[in-house]
């Protein structure tokens, strides 16, 4: 085992979070080295246009992400079970190279709103304690508020370039935005994507009922952008390939296309390629870490000290890496004592299918976060007093529909899946599809977690996490309320055939892809006996090590994570250079 | 040759590009890395049609694909049928490539009684190579069993039958073959062949594209967008370049 040079701070997985991290570290002067799993990958050496739009290569066979084969988990809806492991592609969309997730993602770049950040309180002080302890959910607030976060937000969205229309500056609301977003210091660095076919349908529909329709802010850029770091991004051509897609136009927001290009020239920086961090290194004394270990693509193991060890690879490998690292006590969800693995959530999704006659959508334009949107069921924006449910979805129309392979499946009921009848089927209705989705929250309930699995090992040799879990009621009968929604919604947009979907009425699986928003097990709050970091990512267990990614999200909201991720990644970032290298020490008292 | 042999000789062969990153241990990177030409690992390989079988190499199994295929994707007024879209000859190559061994899967054992239940969908130890090894036999012997003729040889409405059969769960073929999920697997394959770029070896002339008016691999709409509700009627393209 062979003991590298020391570094100031080494970062586990180099993705949205791990990238914004170095970028914020070494600008400050520190000693940063990345090391990440997959292989370097680049915009013109991966995913030019040449071999882009691949529906596929990438869509289908996702190439781009991480195989299971290589990296899965192992699932079960409740403990008296025995957890069988992900075996195919599912919900767990990891990526394969550098650059994480934040490769191949679709783009939305959503804040999440006031009320998710207090959610426990907020519901108490609006509703009673009842409505927030109903005996499953455990809900907690995050230790940060929306305001404090905004100036964190503000910085990624600079830095992404997010394309999109405020609908609150500093209070001044604008109904062309979404006028139920929180306070924003200023505009979206670019304006919002065109409006298609089918997002001008709903936005008439969505207007003539009374709703807010508004366009979803998207870091696939309307215009070019030169961020603060100096890099320079171009406008979006609509070409339609992002979700599971690199892009070939410096317009979709990745740590590629935004931080790599000064990162990766800074002589502070590097980055170890193609090995995979096994464990972070604790120190005798227990209340600090020494560094990590990691084994390179031949199965050499090696050791990294640092000073400072950023966990910041994909929500479910932060969390097994803690639980393999033995930092933290784990969660049991008889006692509900422990916190690493406490609060898992996901994405609570429903909708509808629809095709409306006539209509020519041209569904191979548009982007992976181009749609238009109704935050009016979402969060606490509606009165919950006589509802059976907290929270909400955000009920958006996508225009990114297009690729043939898939959408093979979305034909009205009735109609042949194969045959000359499939044939004239699929000819009729490719032009005149559309969907609403509803994007839902998702409550952390006591009984679902992660830990360690005692059967299924992984290619290290290391056990595979085990998440045990299904939908809060409460959840559930939101996803069933906002779908009544959402066929009024269809209705009026003059929809003859409408086919709901509901993933939230059967036990959640892994195996169905309803989204791919996995979230917690290593969840922030400003209570160590249920939390694991605080709420500046900083672990409570050994203070010069900070656990970074939607891991620490204590619930999920209706909204995508992806800029929470990044808001929260550059907030560390600055605690860390501006207050901890002066005062090695916990940054919060317990 | 036992027809195992004959069928699967091929395990193991080198698949053209579709790897990501190479393999020639853990990589440090300072500075940004100057060599900006695309990966040519990176690039998919083009199926030749009439290059010949690698992995369908028995006359009857690929008799037995391309008329379950062309009833699931049959010649009509509205264009090719899937084998003369190409789309055995893509079947072929994906079974030949990492698809057909299923290089992404994890597929440690055990595989547990309820696992199929607890997941909601099928799960398989077996590679598709193999699932379609084994259904394919599966299908013919039960053709030959009830029928008396191969599957390629009896009536197209008798073929619809068995393949509905299959579709509903009312057919079983055999007791090691999840006969619904072979029928999934085959009508996933067929739609991938004849949606998918020409370059993989199906939706040949597009015909899959033209079929829906889809424009195909193009990468800029800036010009189109604001033209909502309008038919573009636009000529699709490849990744194949055009000579």
């Amino acid at each position: 085992m062979a003991t590298k040079q020391k570094a100031d701070v080494v970062v586990v997985g180099l993705g949205w979070a791990g990238s914004l991290m170095a970028e914020e570290l070494t600008r400050a002067g520190l000693n940063v080295i990345a090391i990440d799993r997959g292989p370097w990958m680049d915009t013109s050496t991966h995913t030019p246009p040449a071999v882009d739009p691949d529906e596929l290569r990438w869509g289908i066979r996702k190439e781009l992400l991480a195989k299971p084969k290589d990296n899965t988990l192992t699932f079960r809806n409740t403990v008296d079970q025995v957890a069988a492991p992900q075996r195919d592609y599912g919900i767990f969309e990891l990526g394969g190279g550098v650059g994480g997730a934040g490769f191949h993602w679709a783009g939305m770049a959503w804040r999440f709103s006031p009320w998710d950040f207090e959610i426990r309180s907020k519901t108490i002080e609006r509703y009673g304690l009842a409505k927030a302890e109903d005996g499953e959910m455990q809900l907690q607030d995050w230790g940060v508020t929306y305001d404090e976060m905004e100036p964190y937000y503000d910085r990624f969205e600079r830095i992404a370039g997010i394309s999109g229309k405020a609908g609150n500056i500093n209070g001044q609301i604008d109904p062309v935005g979404n006028i139920f977003e929180g306070h924003r210091s200023r505009e979206y660095p670019t304006p919002p994507l065109k409006t298609l076919r089918s997002m001008e349908v709903f936005n008439e529909a969505t207007s003539r009922m009374g709703l807010h329709p508004f366009t979803i802010p998207a870091a696939n850029l309307s215009q070019p952008w030169v961020n603060p770091l100096g890099v320079s991004m171009g406008a979006c051509t609509y070409c339609g390939f992002c979700l599971a897609y690199g892009c070939g136009n410096y317009s979709k927001s990745s740590p590629q296309a935004c931080v790599f290009p000064v990162l990766m020239r800074r002589p502070n920086f590097k980055v170890i390629t193609e090995s995979c961090v096994i464990k972070v290194n604790k120190a005798q004394d227990g209340k600090t870490v020494t560094g990590v270990t990691y084994v390179d693509n031949q199965g050499r193991e090696h050791v990294q000290d640092a000073d400072i060890v950023c966990v910041t690879a994909f929500q479910v490998d932060n969390v097994r890496l803690m639980l393999n690292s033995q930092i933290g006590q784990p969660y049991d969800p008889r006692t509900q004592q422990g916190t690493v693995g406490r609060n898992f959530s996901f994405q609570t999704i429903s909708g509808v299918d629809m095709w409306i006659d006539g209509e020519t959508m041209n569904p191979f334009i548009g982007a992976g976060a181009h749609g238009s949107q109704i935050d009016d069921y979402n969060g606490d924006n509606f009165d919950h007093s006589d509802l059976d449910f907290i929270g909400g979805a955000g009920m958006l129309t996508l225009a990114r529909d297009g690729a043939p392979i898939s959408k093979a499946g979305k034909l009205p009921e009735g109609s042949p899946r194969w045959g000359s009848g499939f044939k004239q089927a699929y000819k009729d209705n490719y032009q005149t599809f559309t969907t609403i989705f509803n994007q839902g929250c998702s409550m952390p309930v006591k009984g679902g977690y992660l830990d360690l699995d005692p059967t299924y090992r992984d290619k290290f040799g290391q056990p595979l996490l085990r998440l045990t879990y299904d939908y809060a009621q409460s959840d559930r009968n939101m996803a069933k309320f906002t779908m009544d929604r959402a066929v009024e919604i269809a209705q009026e947009m003059g929809a003859q055939n409408i086919t709901t979907f509901n993933f939230a009425d059967k036990p959640f699986t892994t195996a169905v892809i309803a989204s791919d928003h996995v979230i917690g097990g290593a969840v922030m709050g400003a209570d160590p006996t249920t939390s694991v970091v605080n709420p500046y990512l900083q672990s409570w267990d050994c203070h010069n090590l900070f656990v970074v990614g939607a891991s620490a999200f204590p619930m999920n909201a209706g909204y995508n994570p992806t800029a929470t991720v990044g808001a929260l990644a550059i907030r560390a970032a600055q605690a860390i250079h501006q207050t901890y290298v002066n005062n090695p020490g916990p940054l919060v008292e317990a | 040759m036992k027809r195992r042999e004959a069928l699967f000789s091929l395990v193991g062969i080198a698949t053209a590009g579709a790897t990501i990153g190479r393999s020639a241990g853990a990589v440090t990177l300072e500075g940004y890395p100057t060599d900006m030409a695309v990966d040519k690992a990176f690039l998919p390989a083009s199926v030749v049609p009439g290059g010949g079988m690698r992995v369908l190499t028995n006359d009857t199994q690929r008799r037995t694909v391309a008329a379950v295929f062309d009833r699931l994707i049959p010649q009509d007024e509205l264009g090719p049928s899937a084998s003369q879209a190409g789309c055995v000859e893509f079947l072929d190559a994906q079974l030949a490539g990492p698809f057909g061994e299923g290089a992404a899967l994890y597929r440690e054992t055990p595989k547990m009684a309820g696992e199929d239940a607890l997941m909601q969908t099928p799960q398989f130890i077996a590679t598709p190579r193999e699932r379609y090894e084994t259904g394919l036999a599966a299908l013919d012997a039960y053709a030959q069993r009830i029928d008396g003729a191969a599957f390629a040889d009896l009536q197209p409405n008798r073929q619809d039958e068995i393949l509905r059969g299959m579709e509903d769960g009312s057919v079983k073929l055999a007791d090691d073959v999840n006969t619904k999920a072979f029928f999934e697997l085959m009508l996933q394959n067929v739609r991938e062949g004849y949606f998918a770029d020409p370059i993989y070896g199906g939706n040949r002339d597009m015909a899959g594209w033209k079929l829906i008016g889809f424009p195909g691999a193009r990468y800029d709409y800036r010009l189109y967008a604001d033209r909502t509700g309008e038919k573009l009627d636009l000529e699709p393209v490849s990744l194949i370049p055009r000579d």
